[in-house]
């Protein structure tokens, strides 16, 4: 009875591990080949709980998957003596060079401000800019900017009920990555939330990678910068130089 | 069918890329310009970043003009000599070039920088070039023979040198000189720089237009390769991948550029490059002048 007690009120106590997140990956890997035009990464999982389906409020599930942060200078033109040049700069400190949001609700029902300010779950959010120079004083407009460049080249996106979820219990979703995004470690996390308050997290990685020949010419162009120099020389002479012969031997055939 | 250029770290249309080599190849054959005053810009359109656009359009170069220029060697329209001589301004000239690039771009203004260069070269090239053979197909029409230009400055100036090929016996500090001033605008542009020298070398140092094409691609060789080597060891820039497929068009373009070049007109093919450089003068400046649709602009690093 005593030992019943104790569970229950550890239980009480830790009410996060009411319900936990099993989570799958349709990939871990992204392989950057030579064929490369983009990536659909299939997320889906399994909410595990020990006690009986909460119903109200509903659970809604966010998924996020966040590229490697970069400091990024945004520049805004100005038109000077008639043309338009670079005028103002504003240093982002850090943004994700991919960031990618899926929720099973429309998006005021899925997360409140205090919880996506704690969590950092919408794109604002995930982008870290300390501060512009004295002279600008509408920094926001930079971060905007950004934001909408990016969103333009399908870096960036929120998709609002874009999860499946069944049964308050399985879900899925699939994010596609664009062929430009950049290499490195991608973080993915799932929140679950009831009422818009974040009742669980899971966080898992997927990495994205040049391999093969995009592998090799990478690495030799970054550590041996001469020798790639002189093999893209090469290349330009033999081609070059095969192309006459070859046209050459076409005419007087 | 997509390809995905390592450096570059875009994923391009194979077909669209051989496409751009085949057309600059064929421009390149005709006028002896290396093309790459219509590459770099193409390239930027395609997506390519800017830096990765100049840095390979100077490696594509070097093939084009390599196969250019071995159908002018086969009809002995190469002047060794000259060539060799504006190579020497030429390589002082790109060493400075990728310099000055490299400190704008840590400036933020190299964007700005290029477009500027890119209108106001081709604009008075263009320019000068259109009303010179306008008025000489005009003369040719009336009956009188072309004018052989004399240029008095020129000749009064020391270090004086025989150019058999050319016909000339002058200083060799004008075409040094020549030749620095295009490898400094060739590194900054990420163009062989073809299209300032042939003018230069006809209207500046009076060469017989055959023999201009020819020597401008053997001396654009050197100095693009040289430029693809200082961007590929400072920058990190050259996509080798972007530059065998843009190659492989260009090098069966340029064959066929050859063959028309020979076909046509002296006057008529300066008309027809003097078009095409006012043309995309003129698409450079309108976008200078035009307010862009995105205000802003990324740079990361």
């Amino acid at each position: 009875m005593r030992v019943l007690a104790a569970l229950l009120l550890l239980l009480a106590a830790l009410p996060a591990r009411a319900e936990e997140v099993v989570l799958g990956l349709s990939q871990s890997n992204v392989s950057i080949t030579t064929d490369f035009d983009g990536s659909d990464i299939l997320i889906f999982g399994a909410v595990k709980r020990e006690i009986a389906i909460q119903q109200d409020p509903p659970l809604q599930v966010i998924v996020t998957v966040e590229g490697p942060l970069e400091p990024v200078t945004v520049w805004r033109k100005a038109r000077k003596l008639g043309i338009w040049v670079n005028a103002e700069a504003v240093e982002v400190d850090s943004a994700p060079g991919f960031y990618a949001v899926a929720t099973s609700a429309p998006w005021n029902q899925s997360i409140s401000a205090v919880e996506d300010l704690r969590h950092k779950v919408s794109i604002p959010r995930a982008i870290r800019s300390v501060g512009a120079p004295m002279d600008i004083m509408d920094s926001e407009a930079f971060t905007e900017a950004l934001i909408r460049v990016r969103e333009r080249q399908g870096l960036y996106k929120v998709e609002e009920e874009s999860v499946d979820l069944r049964e308050s219990t399985l879900f899925d979703t699939s994010i596609s990555m664009p062929a430009n995004i950049s290499e490195g470690r991608y973080l993915t996390r799932v929140f679950l939330t009831r009422a818009g308050r974040v009742v669980a997290v899971h966080e898992s990685e997927i990495q994205v990678g040049k391999v093969g020949l995009e592998r090799w010419l990478f690495t030799l162009s970054r550590q041996m910068p001469l020798a790639y120099g002189l093999l893209s020389l090469a290349i330009a002479a033999l081609a070059g130089w095969g192309a006459s012969a070859l046209f050459r031997a076409i005419r007087s055939a | 069918m997509q390809i995905y250029l390592p450096i570059a770290e875009v994923s391009v249309n194979v077909f669209l890329l051989f496409g751009l080599g085949g057309m600059v190849g064929i421009l390149s054959g005709m006028f002896g310009v290396g093309g790459g005053f219509l590459i770099t810009p193409l390239l930027f359109f395609m997506g390519i970043p800017p830096a990765v656009a100049v840095a390979t359009g100077a490696n594509q170069i070097v093939a084009s003009s390599i196969s250019g220029v071995l159908a002018h060697f086969k009809r002995k329209t190469v002047d060794l000599r000259m060539g060799l001589v504006l190579l020497a301004g030429g390589l002082i000239g790109a060493a400075l070039g990728v310099w000055i690039f490299n400190l704008l771009k840590s400036m933020g203004q190299v964007d700005l920088l290029v477009r500027l260069c890119y209108v106001v070269f081709l604009g008075i090239i263009g320019g000068l070039m259109f009303v010179e053979s306008l008025n000489a197909i005009f003369k040719s029409r009336k009956g009188a023979a072309p004018k052989r230009r004399h240029h008095g400055w020129v000749h009064g100036l020391p270090f004086k040198m025989r150019f058999r090929t050319s016909g000339l016996y002058i200083s060799a500090i004008p075409p040094v000189l020549v030749g620095f001033a295009v490898g400094v605008l060739a590194a900054i542009m990420g163009v062989g720089g073809g299209f300032i020298m042939v003018p230069a070398m006809i209207y500046l140092l009076g060469m017989p237009t055959k023999v201009v094409v020819g020597t401008s691609l053997f001396q654009i060789i050197f100095v693009s390769a040289f430029t693809t080597l200082l961007h590929a060891t400072t920058n990190y820039t050259v996509d080798i991948l972007l530059a065998l497929v843009l190659i492989l068009g260009g090098v069966i373009g340029a064959q066929i550029g050859t063959a028309f070049g020979t076909r046509l007109k002296a006057e008529q093919l300066r008309i027809a490059l003097a078009s095409l450089v006012l043309l995309v003068c003129g698409k450079l400046a309108l976008d200078l002048f035009i307010t862009p649709s995105e205000l802003y602009e990324l740079v990361s690093r």
